[in-house]
């Protein structure tokens, strides 16, 4: 097996020598310094007058959050995200020159609540798009609604659900790529750099079977074969029977899973195998929100994690990530300025900045007033043919597809050295992408 | 006429169909489906009450008979592009299905093993939405508005949706469960059913076949209780394994005991005033669970019957 820990081995896609990190970290802190000192801090008389040129009618966005409910951690930091943008937005001068304004309601992450929720602020605080849902069920359960009431609904999930085709044309997904796109793009580097024989550990639902069904197929594309596929119920609470399972010969162990049992997945992992251990990689969708240096957690040390936007500062330390984290209000192990223990959920939160400021590009573009102008606004993102990297994309580069409501970006891979995650690799877009399988420009609006 | 079926039983419960018929020229847009949910809901906090209420047996495993319905409709219209009729009766038929086969089971335990049967079955199924999750896709669920042809009653097309056809969709569900709620409460059945829920070995002593009773009992609140789920997937559009959690079962005892056990006006009371309070107090507070779990507690400690049967026990006693 290669030794991994060469930074210089990994070349990102966009020529950023991850080695060169000291000097771009330096310039990065001073620029985003600079941005964020300039943005955070603007007197409301000066930007209320920045509306002057518009309407006063702010632009309502619903936002349905996971507050309470398996959701509530991700829901926090969604919050949290979405109010620093929207603050920064309206220092901006608002959107087309009106103020933004956030009317938020609990769904407790549950399907029928969410549902209930959209009908809520579409119906009773007229917002004018409602947004930011995470959890898959939740945004499965809602969308229909979202499609009747024919308004349109921005999720931050990262589900397969929206590029799949079977939701509905009022629905989109632009500021996050989704669990397929993610899976592609790891399989090549999991495959050239950890090994071809994969034992797969999962979920026992939705989100591990989009797992099992698009890295499995990718293994076998790319000439490597499953050892064995483990999935484990959602009510399971020890994991040591599942790891007999796991066949000698396997290369590469993948493990997805999410919920409060992955620090026990983790040390009875740890407690199986002891020294001698086949490459480990996984989703840190398990480890948002909680601290690489947790005890229990140290089996992870020299395994690799797939990150959406690195949790560590020095993981991309470019002047817009460092601007996005500043207002965010993440110091540089990624966890809250005000309480280190907090730990955020970076790897997604991310997509709530960029979703509000592609709103407001859509809302620009499209000339939007009302909701009238609900067909222009989703014309529009469909042509849309990608957002640029910047303080209002700072996870990186975005191609859409149109046809298919989805975003697609770069991924990082960190591998987890001294209960830090460390960026050894950046995929390129490219490297995600997959052939459609819908067509949303074909549904009446 | 029955001599519990006076008139001014009949008259009261058709007031309140026709005042639940009219209200939708009234309500404001966000009421009106809101309270086509609330009747969906009220229709499945029915059936608990029929087995609940009525004959005394306590379930936690009632998501499985909602879950049955929703299902069976989801997966034909889904799957085999069934009509909306067809896929409906098909839910009301596999949720009586299942109550048939797990009262056969279930009613050979009572009391406390009762509820904890209810409760592993309901799990079972659960679990078992999940295990064929190629074709239930499992937890994530799925949408019915691109496979639901519109609802063809002569030459009139009716799309679900439209907020009328919600609307009217779940008041005419509501509307049969609530007055075959009535019936049953008034007819000599329902007498048998609360001398069963009062005492179990007298009725029998008396020469009833308590067994078959409660099977009876099961079928009817377990085909209520479907034909809610089967109405909520195609009024709603989407069927998932949340609804076969044990949330949804806890959910109908909680809407049955705020409303009033026993009362054929309480699930609907009930559904509406917890509908409501989630959604009032998730305006002002984040902690609105609390304030859900402290209004049942003063309900419990001060109102044991419910709200209906409260008004019932000090004011109205010829309520059913």
């Amino acid at each position: 097996m290669k030794d991994q820990s060469d930074k210089k081995r990994f070349p990102s896609s966009d020529g950023i020598d991850v080695s060169k990190r000291s000097t771009i970290k330096a310039a990065a802190a001073v620029t985003g310094g600079l941005i964020a000192a300039s943005t955070t801090k603007i007197p409301e008389f000066l930007y209320r007058s920045a509306y002057a040129a518009g309407s006063d009618k702010p632009i309502r966005v619903g936002f349905q959050v996971h507050r309470t409910g398996i959701g509530a951690l991700y829901g926090r930091w969604y919050e949290q995200t979405t109010t620093a943008v929207t603050k920064l937005i309206n220092e901006m001068g608002g959107i087309a020159g009106r103020p933004v304004e956030i009317i938020a309601e609990d769904d407790g992450t549950d399907p029928k609540r969410g549902a209930e929720v959209v009908e809520k602020l579409a119906a009773q605080h007229k917002v004018d798009f409602v947004y930011g849902t995470l959890f898959s069920h939740v945004v499965i359960g809602s969308a229909p609604r979202a499609g009747e009431l024919k308004i349109p609904y921005f999720v931050v999930s990262e589900g397969y659900h929206v590029a799949s085709g079977k939701l509905n044309r009022y629905v989109a997904q632009p500021g996050i790529t989704d669990v397929r796109a993610q899976v592609t793009a790891m399989s090549s580097w999991v495959m050239d750099n950890l090994g071809k024989r994969v034992t797969m550990i999962f979920p026992d639902y939705a989100f591990g079977y989009d797992h099992r069904d698009f890295f499995s197929a990718e293994v076998e594309k790319r000439g490597g074969s499953i050892a064995e596929l483990l999935a484990i119920p959602p009510t399971e609470s020890s994991y040591t029977k599942y790891f007999p399972r796991i066949p000698a010969d396997t290369e590469v162990l993948y493990h997805v899973m999410v919920g409060p049992g992955v620090l026990t997945f983790v040390k009875e992992m740890g407690e199986h195998f002891g020294s001698n251990r086949p490459e480990i990689f996984g989703f840190i969708d398990s480890l948002e929100g909680v601290d690489i240096a947790t005890p229990g957690l140290e089996f992870l040390e020299g395994t690799y994690l797939w990150e959406g936007m690195p949790r560590y500062a020095d993981g991309y330390p470019t002047e817009h990530a460092a601007a996005y984290r500043k207002a965010v209000g993440l110091d540089e192990n990624g966890a809250s300025v005000d309480d280190p223990k907090s730990v955020s959920a970076n790897s997604h939160m991310f997509g709530c900045w960029e979703t509000m400021f592609i709103i407001k590009e859509v809302v620009e573009k499209s000339g939007y007033k009302d909701p009238k102008d609900y067909p222009a606004l989703i014309e529009t993102l469909e042509g849309i043919p990608g957002f640029a990297e910047g303080l209002e994309h700072p996870q990186g580069e975005k191609k859409f597809v149109g046809q298919l409501h989805q975003s697609f970006g770069q991924q990082f891979i960190s591998k987890v050295s001294n209960g830090k995650l460390d960026v050894v690799h950046r995929t390129t877009i490219a490297d995600g992408m997959y052939e459609p399988e819908a067509d949303y420009t074909t549904q009446p609006l | 006429m029955n001599r519990r079926l006076t008139h001014k039983v009949l008259l009261l419960h058709l007031s309140i169909v026709a005042g639940l018929f009219l209200a939708q020229f009234f309500l404001p847009e966000y009421h009106h489906t809101n309270l086509a949910r609330i009747m969906v809901l009220a229709t499945f906090a029915a059936g608990y009450n029929v087995l609940f209420g009525y004959t005394g047996l306590m379930s936690l495993g009632h998501a499985m008979f909602f879950a049955a319905g929703m299902y069976a409709t989801g997966l034909s219209v889904y799957y085999l592009d069934f009509g909306a009729l067809s896929a409906f009766f098909l839910g009301i038929a596999a949720a009586a299905a299942v109550a048939v086969l797990f009262g056969l089971f279930a009613l050979r335990t009572s009391g406390v093993s009762f509820l904890i049967v209810t409760m592993m079955f309901g799990q079972a199924c659960y679990l078992t939405i999940l295990y064929f999750n190629t074709i239930t896709l499992g937890d994530q669920g799925f949408t019915l508005s691109n496979n639901l042809a519109p609802l063809e009653i002569g030459q009139q097309q009716f799309a679900f949706s439209n907020p009328s056809v919600k609307f009217n969709g779940a008041w005419i569900l509501f509307s049969i469960s609530f007055v075959l709620s009535m019936v049953i409460a008034a007819s000599p059945l329902g007498r048998v059913l609360v001398a069963i829920r009062e005492n179990d070995e007298r009725t029998k002593l008396l020469g009833y076949n308590t067994y078959l009773y409660k099977l009876m009992a099961l079928v009817v609140s377990g085909s209520i209780a479907g034909a809610a789920g089967a109405g909520y997937a195609l009024l709603f559009s989407y069927v998932g394994a949340s609804f076969a959690a044990i949330l949804y079962s806890i959910y109908p005892l909680l809407w049955t005991l705020l409303g009033g056990a026993g009362t054929t006006l309480g699930p609907l009371i009930g559904t509406g005033t917890m509908f409501y309070l989630i959604d009032i107090a998730s305006g002002y507070t984040t902690a609105y669970l609390f304030v859900v779990g402290g209004s049942l507690l003063i309900l419990v400690l001060w109102f044991p019957k419910g709200i209906v049967g409260s008004i019932r026990d000090r004011w109205i006693k010829w309520l059913p």
